[in-house]
């Protein structure tokens, strides 16, 4: 069977009228795996077992000719911070290099329910934090598209994994842009939900009130198929939502004539490159031409986005990181004579140096002193950052933009210097703050043929729109 | 320089971190390039913005009520056995790197 551009219904058909077995199918992806991931790098743990498991189950369903649920059978990969119960779960940190989680996380857990194929756990930056999979602990990932390049992060090896055809679909987690930045950097398709939308349960905290859980696909549908599995309340996150679930599936069926889309020039200023500007700009008429009205909108706070995501996101994680002590689970150093000796020295040793950075970082905007010159401060400006984006929803549908200021750079481009690499982040950490949910689609290539990707945001819990103006943008591609 | 050597050091202590002689070099740079950054949020007067800590506070409340109430959905009745059963004491030590296979087990905590 031809794994190219192989979409969730196409492997779940080819299973359910018996053309192809779920069990075949996996070790047509393992072969993949074998032959083509030791030059990307996309997986750092491979889950044979359970997903032969699995794999047997949907086959046992289709020979009785019983209906496959929605996701039957579909090989699908998994980043390395959502916990999997049996199957070791590193965050891409060495502190938790021989970490066997007890039990699953939600989404994984509804994933798996809905017939999924669990192939193994995905690369990414340690803890989730980069923008370019080289702070993974263990190698970095290598963009499909183009191997001298990165795949974006921090969900790099979800977006490089999909891309390079080795699972129909993967789980990512975006804080500051870390599903779509990759998405975007490998052509492929991200989704971020709105905050609340889906169970953070079995998620490894990187910032609370920031982290998302959510699908890398291969076209819009599946993006909905997928979200339209993992979405809905879970009483194990207070976070999550008691919202009814849309059928996104069905709401892509919507047509986007008549929706106002904004375009906001904060979006479009300096910094951006050339190209990616002419893409969008290119996206952008091709849904005026689908009957969209396009609207500019403002943005006022927008480049306060970067210094405000960098004090809140760091000083959760510096709190959230405090676990990490070598006592319960993780790595501990061998030579300490005393408990805090041991704390300092499992963390020094275990901990990369982005991480130690951002630890640094939250740990100084929390301590006594300057609180509320950099924390309070940093919360205050997310609310005008929030009211800038509600604002703007009280004209317009959507709003679209692009999701990085240029393609995929080159490894080891901008590993020397944190804040270029956190400036790269300008167009993505807002929606995080605001928790409102953002998707990229792909729009075009520059002319080294890197693919471009196109942002489009929406108002709170409204995935449908946004699914539907990105579906509307990739048949116009 | 904002942040010093010293900074660094005290800050470290705080995290639980030791950090090398090269590294808090580099965590002086660091810090200072990104918290010079960092200084532009002072162009903004937020003296009448009320601080958001998580999107919750805005969305999914019940504007009406007050207090905790108005996150009423969060809450729930108290069920005996909570909403999974707890990991057995087996599940719970499996991935420590020192037990007794009862407790956690940790070098001296008194330092003298």
């Amino acid at each position: 069977m031809d794994l190219t551009l192989l979409t969730i219904d196409a492997a779940r058909s080819a299973i359910q009228e018996r053309k192809t077995s779920a069990s075949a199918l996996a070790e047509s992806f393992y072969s993949k795996i074998e032959n083509d991931d030791p030059r990307i790098g996309a997986f750092l743990t491979l889950s044979k077992e359970r997903a032969m498991a699995k794999a047997a189950e949907m086959d046992a369903l289709a020979a009785k000719g019983e209906k496959l649920p929605p996701l039957g059978g579909v090989p699908v990969g998994i980043k390395d911070v959502m916990i999997t119960k049996g199957i070791r779960t590193t965050a891409g940190s060495k502190i938790l290099g021989d970490y066997v989680p007890p039990y699953d996380c939600t989404a994984v857990a509804r994933l798996e329910a809905a017939g999924a194929v669990v192939l193994g756990k995905l690369n990414c930056d340690e803890f989730a934090m980069g923008s370019s999979n080289e702070n993974s602990a263990w190698k970095p990932v290598h963009n499909p598209r183009d191997l001298s390049r990165v795949p974006g992060g921090s969900s790099g090896g979800s977006a490089a994994a999909v891309a390079a055809d080795m699972a129909v679909a993967a789980l990512g987690s975006d804080t500051g842009g870390s599903i779509r930045q990759p998405a975007s950097f490998c052509g492929v398709v991200g989704l971020m939900p709105t905050y609340g939308r889906v169970s953070r349960y079995g998620l490894i905290a990187f910032a609370s009130s920031l982290d998302h859980i959510g699908p890398l696909t291969k076209t819009v549908k599946d993006a909905a198929i997928v979200l339209r599995t993992i979405a809905g309340r879970d009483p194990m996150d207070s976070t999550s939502a008691e919202l009814p679930v849309p059928d996104y599936v069905a709401e892509l069926e919507k047509a986007v004539r008549g929706l106002k889309i904004g375009v906001a020039k904060e979006y479009l200023g300096e910094g951006l490159d050339p190209e990616v500007r002419k893409a969008i700009e290119a996206a952008i008429q091709k849904l005026a031409r689908q009957g969209c009205e396009i609207v500019d909108v403002s943005l006022p706070h927008t480049k306060y986005a970067i210094p405000t995501y960098y004090i809140v996101a760091t000083a959760e994680a510096s709190s959230n990181l405090a676990r990490f002590d070598g006592v319960r689970y993780g790595y501990r150093a061998k030579d300490a004579r005393t408990l805090s000796e041991m704390y300092r020295r499992s963390r020094d040793q275990g901990f990369g140096a982005e991480v130690k950075r951002r630890i640094m970082l939250g740990t100084y905007a929390l301590s006594a002193g300057y609180y509320d010159a950099y924390y309070l401060k940093a919360q205050r400006v997310r609310t005008l950052l929030t009211r800038d984006f509600e604002e703007a929803f009280k004209k317009v549908d959507a709003i679209v933009a692009p999701v990085s200021p240029t393609a995929a750079f080159k490894l080891g481009e901008k590993v020397d210097d944190p804040l270029a690499m956190y400036l790269a982040d300008i167009y993505t950490v807002t929606a995080d703050l605001a928790g409102i949910p953002g998707i990229s689609v792909p729009c075009g290539e520059t002319k080294e043929k890197l693919p471009i990707g196109l942002q489009i945001l929406g108002r709170h819990f409204d995935e449908s729109t946004i699914l539907r103006v990105a579906q509307a943008s990739e048949n116009a591609a | 320089m904002k942040v010093t050597e010293k900074d660094v050091a005290y800050v470290a202590d705080l995290g639980n971190l030791e950090l090398t002689e090269e590294e808090r070099t580099r965590m002086v740079r660091d810090l200072n390039s990104i918290l010079g950054h960092i200084d532009s949020l002072n162009e903004l007067d937020t003296t009448n913005v009320q601080p958001m800590a998580q999107v919750a506070d805005r969305y999914g409340v019940d504007q009406s009520k007050q207090g905790s109430e108005r996150f009423g959905y969060a809450s729930r009745e108290d069920i005996r056995e909570g909403l999974r059963k707890s990991l057995s004491h087996e599940a719970a030590l499996e991935n420590a790197p020192d037990s007794d296979g009862t407790f956690f087990k940790v070098p001296k905590v008194i330092e003298r």
